[in-house]
């Protein structure tokens, strides 16, 4: 994945700092809870809602399960359609692709359609170091772009910005980029979009190059669909000349008729709406209708070592709606950038430690970014089980064992990190195994009971940090059994 | 090696533990969702239609055909509109009424020059009335995808009940993929700030929707 966030530290230190923020909780607290209601809402309206869900899980399912055949059949539809299929194995891969058929347009500009997956491989940066300028043109990528930071949700990847901070950034940058904000800009939303629509419509009229990605690609017919709200996607998409879709392996989807699933689905999961403003569908060119060329870019980049998990596979089933960002608690409170990666979250913590590995400390520290506490399996429309993929993942830290990274099986080491874990896990196997030990230990901790600290030394101390440590009874279980008969005796 | 035949390669060593007669497609998929949401007669749908439109911030009108030309030269002297955008099918009369200059959907036009017309007239290929939604598929009625998007006023006539569909399925039935399609629901809009809706962003900020019958 992308190199913006190597060097992040793990989750509990950067969201150390996050939840300390008060403004960004107020922000994150604000607009998780607006979209929550309105999303239950939306669901409810639909009375087989559970029925669409397991469609979509099944048709995704199968789809993984057969995904070399199916991005054949996608690769020749797109080819017999007009547009060219690219391959590209990792983010660099991807990259240089992308730069490449942008030199041969010879523009030095592009216009970018909101997209998880140019996020992910960092190609705004790799443009940059080509001399090319990338225009995000989603306003929330357009505030991220503006302020030169970081995103921060799947959907609206400023979330954690309010209105005045928006403005702020507007009327500060805007100029550097091109039409300067409006006089008097306020923080009305209404104006704050006007902004947006004066400074990128003239970005919008001369472009020449337009990459996007998708949020489905239909290998029977080879036609593309991007979901949107602004109209920056139809912009980027049908005027010009040249344009480039970048999309993972995962997002491809057998046939036309399956779209009507995902249509009902996705809407209603990430805005809470019947239906999105627009969705454009494509299929390879049109004559004298939108552009002459059309490339489209197959990334990999972790997806086939996801792929080679059997349990974690389900995280490709994800169409990036965010539904579970919005409910869960631990995002609410930590933000997306304590996440490390484009992909916050419920779904960012499956899913960047499978993209990318967990050799490092924030990927290793991803699959406990989570309560376990399930809202987020309960509302994702394609069922993705996150808290069985968390514990799964949780697993593969601890102890290590068989993993795919970068197409090759390799066997993990068990982190070190958590090595105290394992000497205690070890020691209770030796007690457990022994009942006599057992017995002598358990007395004595009765009635040493007076002495114990309220608190652990060492590395146990972040636990009781905020907890007590339970209580040793006076008498152990075991012990009270046996002399009561299993209370029989009503004795004390 | 290819990066495509590196990645097809990488697909099927993760893949195999899938058996060779691992359930087809056909019957890997249920269907048991709804093809309709409820039972509506005709007139119902097309109300539902219009409601829909309304709830995302259409303006919605209904109107004969004798009626049309009046009310398209009221929408466009209403938005104070001197050029309207034409596709090359649209039907003659229903610009009949209304003084607007016509501007011709051409391929040689630039963006910029699109940028200074003021409003569109096109049909549609069909509406959905559950998510209020209108489908264009650059028909001659409908042209260019562009023409739809760059002008801030849009006027979309649904000839209903012809060209109403109850649900998003039955649209998909009906659709033809191989062509540029556009759903459109209600005018442009965005959820970016607080995720909250605001309506108005780079698509025509005035979308009207009139049903002829």
């Amino acid at each position: 994945m992308s190199g913006t966030y190597l060097g992040m530290p793990a989750f509990p230190v950067a969201a150390h700092e996050a939840v300390r923020d008060t403004t960004l909780r107020g922000n994150l607290r604000h607009a998780t809870h607006t979209i929550r209601a309105k999303r239950a809402a939306a669901v409810a309206e639909v009375s087989d809602w559970a029925e669409l869900r397991e469609a979509g899980r099944r048709i995704k399912d199968h789809t993984l399960r057969h995904l070399d055949t199916y991005l054949e059949q996608l690769e020749e539809s797109v080819t017999a359609a007009g547009g060219t299929v690219h391959w590209a194995a990792d983010a660099a891969e991807a990259n240089r692709i992308v730069t490449g058929l942008v030199r041969e347009t010879d523009e030095s500009e592009v216009v970018k359609v909101k997209s998880m997956a140019t996020q992910e491989i960092g190609l705004n940066k790799a443009l940059e170091d080509a001399g090319i300028r990338a225009y995000e043109t989603d306003l929330a990528e357009l505030i991220v772009q503006l302020g030169r930071d970081r995103p921060s949700h799947i959907l609206v990847p400023a979330i954690h910005r309010n209105r005045g901070e928006i403005r702020d950034i507007f009327r500060a940058e805007m100029g550097a980029w091109g039409r300067p904000a409006p006089e008097g800009l306020t923080d009305t939303p209404a104006e704050l979009a006007e902004a947006a629509r004066l400074h990128l419509r003239e970005k919008f009229l001369r472009a020449r190059v337009g990459i996007s990605g998708a949020n489905f690609m239909v290998a029977e017919t080879g036609t593309l669909v991007v979901v949107e709200s602004e109209g920056n996607g139809r912009m980027c998409l049908t005027l010009p000349r040249t344009l480039i879709s970048v999309a993972g392996i995962e997002k491809v989807v057998p046939t036309w008729r399956d779209l009507e699933v995902f249509l009902q689905t996705l809407p209603r999961s990430s805005t809470a709406e019947r239906m999105n403003p627009y969705t454009s569908t494509w299929t390879g060119t049109t004559d004298e209708d939108g552009p002459e060329t059309f490339h489209l870019v197959l990334l990999d980049n972790g997806r086939t070592d996801t792929l080679a998990d059997q349990v974690g596979r389900q995280a490709l089933r994800c169409i990036r709606c965010s539904a579970c960002l919005n409910v869960c608690p631990v995002y609410e409170r930590a933000g997306g950038h304590a996440y490390g990666s484009v992909y916050p979250g419920p779904i960012g913590a499956i899913l960047s430690p499978q993209l990318r590995g967990t050799a490092s400390e924030i990927d290793a520290s991803l699959p406990y970014a989570s309560s376990l506490c399930g809202a987020c399996y309960e509302v994702c429309p394609v069922a993705i089980d996150i808290p069985e993929v968390l514990v799964h993942l949780r697993e593969r830290v601890v102890q290590g064992g068989e993993a795919t990274l970068g197409g090759n099986k390799v066997l993990l080491k068990p982190a070190r990190g958590h090595a105290v874990e394992r000497a205690a896990m070890r020691a209770a196997r030796w007690a457990f195994a022994r009942p006599g030990a057992l017995r002598t230990g358990q007395r004595l901790a009765s009635r040493t009971r007076r002495l114990h600290p309220r608190t652990l030394p060492g590395p146990g101390r972040a636990w009781t940090g905020t907890r007590d440590l339970p209580a040793v009874p006076a008498e152990p279980f075991r012990d009270w059994w046996q002399r009561t008969s299993g209370g029989k005796d009503g004795a004390e | 090696m290819s990066g495509r035949e590196r990645i097809l390669g990488r697909v099927r060593r993760a893949l195999a533990d899938v058996p060779a007669d691992d359930a087809p497609y056909a019957t890997a998929v249920p269907r048991d969702y709804l093809r309709e949401h409820g039972e509506r007669t005709t007139g119902r749908t097309v109300e539902l239609l219009a409601e829909n439109l309304a709830d995302y911030r259409a303006l919605v009108h209904r109107s004969t055909e004798a009626e049309l030309p009046a009310l398209v030269a009221r929408l466009l002297a209403g938005r104070g509109a001197r050029e309207v955008l034409v596709p090359p099918g649209l039907p003659v009369e229903w610009l009949a009424a209304t003084d607007a200059v016509r501007v011709p959907d051409r391929a040689t036009d630039t963006a910029h020059r699109l940028d200074r017309v003021d409003s569109v007239v096109t049909g549609c290929a069909l509406a959905i009335a559950e998510t209020g939604t209108l489908v264009l598929d650059g028909s001659p009625d409908q042209g260019r995808r562009r023409i739809t998007l760059i002008p801030d006023h849009h006027v979309c006539v649904v000839r209903v009940p012809g060209q109403v569909v109850a649900s998003v399925p039955e649209a998909f039935e009906r659709l033809d993929p191989v062509r540029p399609l556009t759903w459109i629901s209600g005018p442009s809009a965005t959820s970016d700030i607080e995720l909250d809706r605001v309506e108005g962003v780079h698509g025509p900020r005035t979308l009207e929707v009139v049903l002829l019958g």
